[in-house]
């Protein structure tokens, strides 16, 4: 028996994990283990809460995406209640839904993947963070520090709270938005995406050709993407079908509320997170590196390998130089973080193309909502990933039943993968330094869980 | 600078969301200014200090020495409370961050269930496969229930909040630096909130929040009524202040001043002109929301009956055996 190295905490991600890597006699791997170590059970301590009320409970699953659990959940609300949606309320939520990806983006491309591209993989941990960048790069920092705050101020300054929202209600939104903050929000927009502009162009420049091979080898194996386009198979984050893409490119559109025909959740020993898979290919679920079987991945780089196209000018033409570089779908993990980026971009567009509609201001914001028994199934697109609320109500409107698969839930099959696939890339002969096992969490890292 | 002379801090997650953690980056470019004065020597979501040691060759959970540390979260499974115990050992003030530390929060809602019966529903949710095993390979075995951090640790500053307001934040690292006491808020959430209130109301029933409240939205929330007074449910008389502008000691961050330009002090949820449920738990540490909301309820002569849900109410301090279970698993 070889030894076995445990990396843990994972750090500089928002979720609490572990890795153990079992060596054999000759120090190389024999096998890798992912822990996923957090479990909270909203499942059942919803049940029997008027749904109105879970809304903003659910929020608490991230504090760093609770807009995309508000949302879905709302939209969820929705559907049990049978509730129409005010048309400047579906607006506003939309508008929120782009708005909270700006900060989000910004928050891991800088401050939590970001210290390993800047600082370098092997440089100390004690300045391979944010921390280390603000005095390696203090300009910078301070607008990087100054762009992510404007993004949750934005939130902040008209939704009345920015981490665990409440502003979005069945039937809308429970306030509306004057022209002045209409203006004021539309003004922050352009200088956010004059920021995601800044970003992508720096990244393109000074980031990623300083790492030829982390990025096209780091982590990287062959799976299928998940992610929401709208009628016309463009990006969308708020609304429309749900793509399945095979690692082929194939794909298969559904409406949410028939995921169940589509995704299941295989339980594994060593994780409280289930592992989400491919239930319609009907190729059961295997993390065989050389032959995965109904294995999919979410978040950014899934969503920019399944849509046809971005319905905003810049970040399609930056759609347009990915795949002339990588193809679709582009396979390759670190490759999460361009695609990032992209997405930055348009999430800062669409919500200025919101805020330019003046319809936004006017109207109804909110439509009365009546309890009653019924199914939902809220969907949105978490930075994370696809994420889904499903829930039941009693004739009172209260909870029976909720089933949630969230954005990170959907990767942690391919980031166990990721993780086997770099340490046996990196470890060999016994060998191990700070800078080989930092490299094995950059794997992790990329899918930002 | 040498390193000896700033003022060392460690942070931890626990049973928690991660929202705290992004309170904190939002004090925005006055953190510049802290940054400088600070040194990090543990904080798993920003730096990559390991338990084990670098390579993970140590055999138990060693984190560095600190003047503060700084725990977001419940103690919910084995190794929270390891971890907890390890903080405290290290840290010479120990901050308990935001209500899931503070008073269970909204994890702590699992209180009111078996443990078992938690799991089983996790477990056999309509998309899982069905005949699933429940994970115990190397993940941590879960406690009893959620815990609140003093109920396993002695802690010397509560900061509660979902999230904590970034000021209180940047207030109590300030203070530590200054060596000064932490002013915090200590009354209720009703006394921050500018809504009009008419004395007691003719209400008798409580609404649900699924119908709009009286207001013209053009005009500013000074000129609403009270959403309590209106007949829906609002935890401000049980819940401590905090949320809003102006409740933190004097400590100001770029992220004041410029929500205050636009907002004055609004505690955060009556600015969505959405009632409060209490996220910054009950006004005295040791307080009962539920059964001061039902006290205040009934002694303005309305029929606490009509509450859809009592146990909402202790959903963000349902920690302390506030919150208990009452059904039994017995299949």
């Amino acid at each position: 028996m070889g030894n076995t190295i445990h990396i843990q905490p994972l750090s500089r991600i928002e979720g609490h994990a572990s890795i153990k890597i079992e060596l054999d006699d000759q120090g190389n791997v024999d096998k890798t283990i992912t822990h996923f170590s957090s479990i909270r059970g909203f499942e059942k301590y919803v049940q029997g809460k008027p749904a109105e009320e879970v809304t903003r409970i659910v929020t608490r699953i991230c504090g760093i995406c609770p807009w995309h659990h508000h949302l879905a959940s709302t939209k969820a609300v929705d559907g049990c209640f049978n509730a129409k949606v005010a048309p400047a309320g579906h607006m506003l939520r939309e508008c929120m839904q782009n708005m909270a990806h700006i900060h989000d983006k910004i928050l891991h491309f800088y401050f939590l993947a970001g210290p390993d591209f800047i600082m370098g993989p092997d440089s100390d941990y004690s300045v391979r963070n944010v921390i280390g960048i603000a005095k390696a790069a203090p300009d910078l920092a301070k607008r990087v520090i100054k762009m992510r705050q404007l993004g949750q101020m934005m939130m902040e300054k008209f939704a009345g709270k920015v981490i665990h929202p409440v502003a979005a209600v069945p039937g809308g939104f429970s306030k509306s938005m004057s022209e002045s903050q209409r203006r004021s929000l539309l003004n922050d927009s352009r200088e956010l995406l004059d920021f995601a502009k800044f970003t992508i162009a720096y990244a393109k420049e000074n980031i990623f050709p300083r790492y030829p091979d982390e990025m096209t080898s780091l982590g990287t194996i062959n799976t299928g993407f998940i992610g929401t386009v709208g009628n016309d198979g463009s990006l969308n984050f708020y609304d429309g079908d749900i793509r399945l893409m095979k690692p082929d490119g194939s794909f298969n559109d559904f409406n949410a509320f028939s995921y169940l025909d589509h995704i299941g959740e295989h339980v594994v020993d060593v994780s409280y997170g289930k592992f989400p898979y491919a239930k319609s290919w009907e190729e059961g679920f295997s993390m065989d590196l050389d032959t995965p079987k109904g294995i999919y991945r979410s978040n950014c780089l899934a969503r920019i390998n399944v849509c046809d196209g971005i319905s905003t000018p810049i970040a399609q033409k930056e759609l347009e130089v990915f795949r002339n570089n990588f193809g679709r779908p582009a396979q390759h993990t670190l490759l999460y973080h361009w695609a990032r980026l992209i997405e930055l971009v348009y999430a800062c567009e669409k919500t200025k193309e919101l805020l330019e509609n003046n319809d936004i201001t006017g109207g109804k914001h909110r439509l009365n909502v009546m309890p009653q028994a019924g199914r939902g199934v809220g969907h949105v697109e978490a930075p994370r990933g696809t994420l889904i609320h499903d829930y039941t109500t009693d004739d009172n409107g209260c909870i029976v039943t909720a089933n949630m698969i969230v954005g990170t839930t959907h990767n942690l099959a391919p980031i166990s993968m990721s993780v086997e696939q770099s340490a046996r890339l990196l470890i060999k002969n016994g060998k191990i330094d700070e800078g080989i096992l930092n490299r094995v969490e950059m794997a992790v890292r990329a899918y930002d869980p | 600078m040498e390193n000896d002379s700033l003022l060392k801090i460690a942070g931890e997650c626990l049973n928690a969301c991660s929202g705290c953690e992004i309170a904190l980056l939002n004090i925005g470019e006055t953190l510049l200014d802290l940054l400088p004065k600070l040194d990090f020597v543990h904080f798993p979501i920003l730096m990559d200090h390991k338990y084990y040691g670098q390579l993970g060759e140590k055999s138990a959970i060693d984190i560095p020495h600190a003047a503060a540390g700084i725990v977001s979260g419940g103690i919910r499974n084995e190794d929270h409370l390891a971890i907890a115990t390890e903080m405290r050992k290290k840290c010479d003030v120990l901050i308990s961050l935001g209500t899931c530390a503070t008073h269970g929060g909204i994890p702590a809602m699992a209180n009111a269930f078996t443990t078992e019966d938690l799991l089983d529903q996790y477990y056999t949710t309509k998309s899982t496969k069905p005949g699933a095993t429940i994970p115990f390979n190397g993940v941590p075995k879960l406690l009893d229930r959620c815990y609140a951090l003093d109920e396993h640790i002695k802690v010397d500053i509560y900061l509660p909040g979902c999230p904590p307001h970034p000021d209180q934040i940047g207030g109590a690292i300030f203070a530590l630096l200054r060596g000064d006491k932490l002013k915090l808020p200590f009354r209720s959430v009703c006394d921050t909130c500018p809504t009009i209130r008419k004395g007691k109301g003719n209400i008798k029933q409580i609404k649900r929040f699924i119908t709009t409240p009286q207001f013209d939205p053009q005009k500013p929330i000074d000129e609403m009524e009270c959403l309590l007074e209106q007949g829906y449910l609002c935890s401000g008389p049980v819940t401590k202040a905090g949320c809003s502008d102006g409740c933190s000691g004097g400590y100001s961050s770029s992220y004041s001043d410029e929500y205050a330009k636009n907002n004055g002090g609004i505690p955060r949820c009556l600015g969505a002109r959405v009632p409060c449920r209490g996220c910054y738990g009950p006004v005295k540490q040791d307080g009962n929301q539920l059964l001061d909301m039902l006290n205040a309820l009934a002694s303005n002569g309305i029929d606490i009956n009509t509450l859809p849900d009592r146990d909402s109410l202790l959903r963000f301090s349902g920690a302390h055996n506030r919150l208990i279970c009452k059904k039994e698993s017995n299949k």
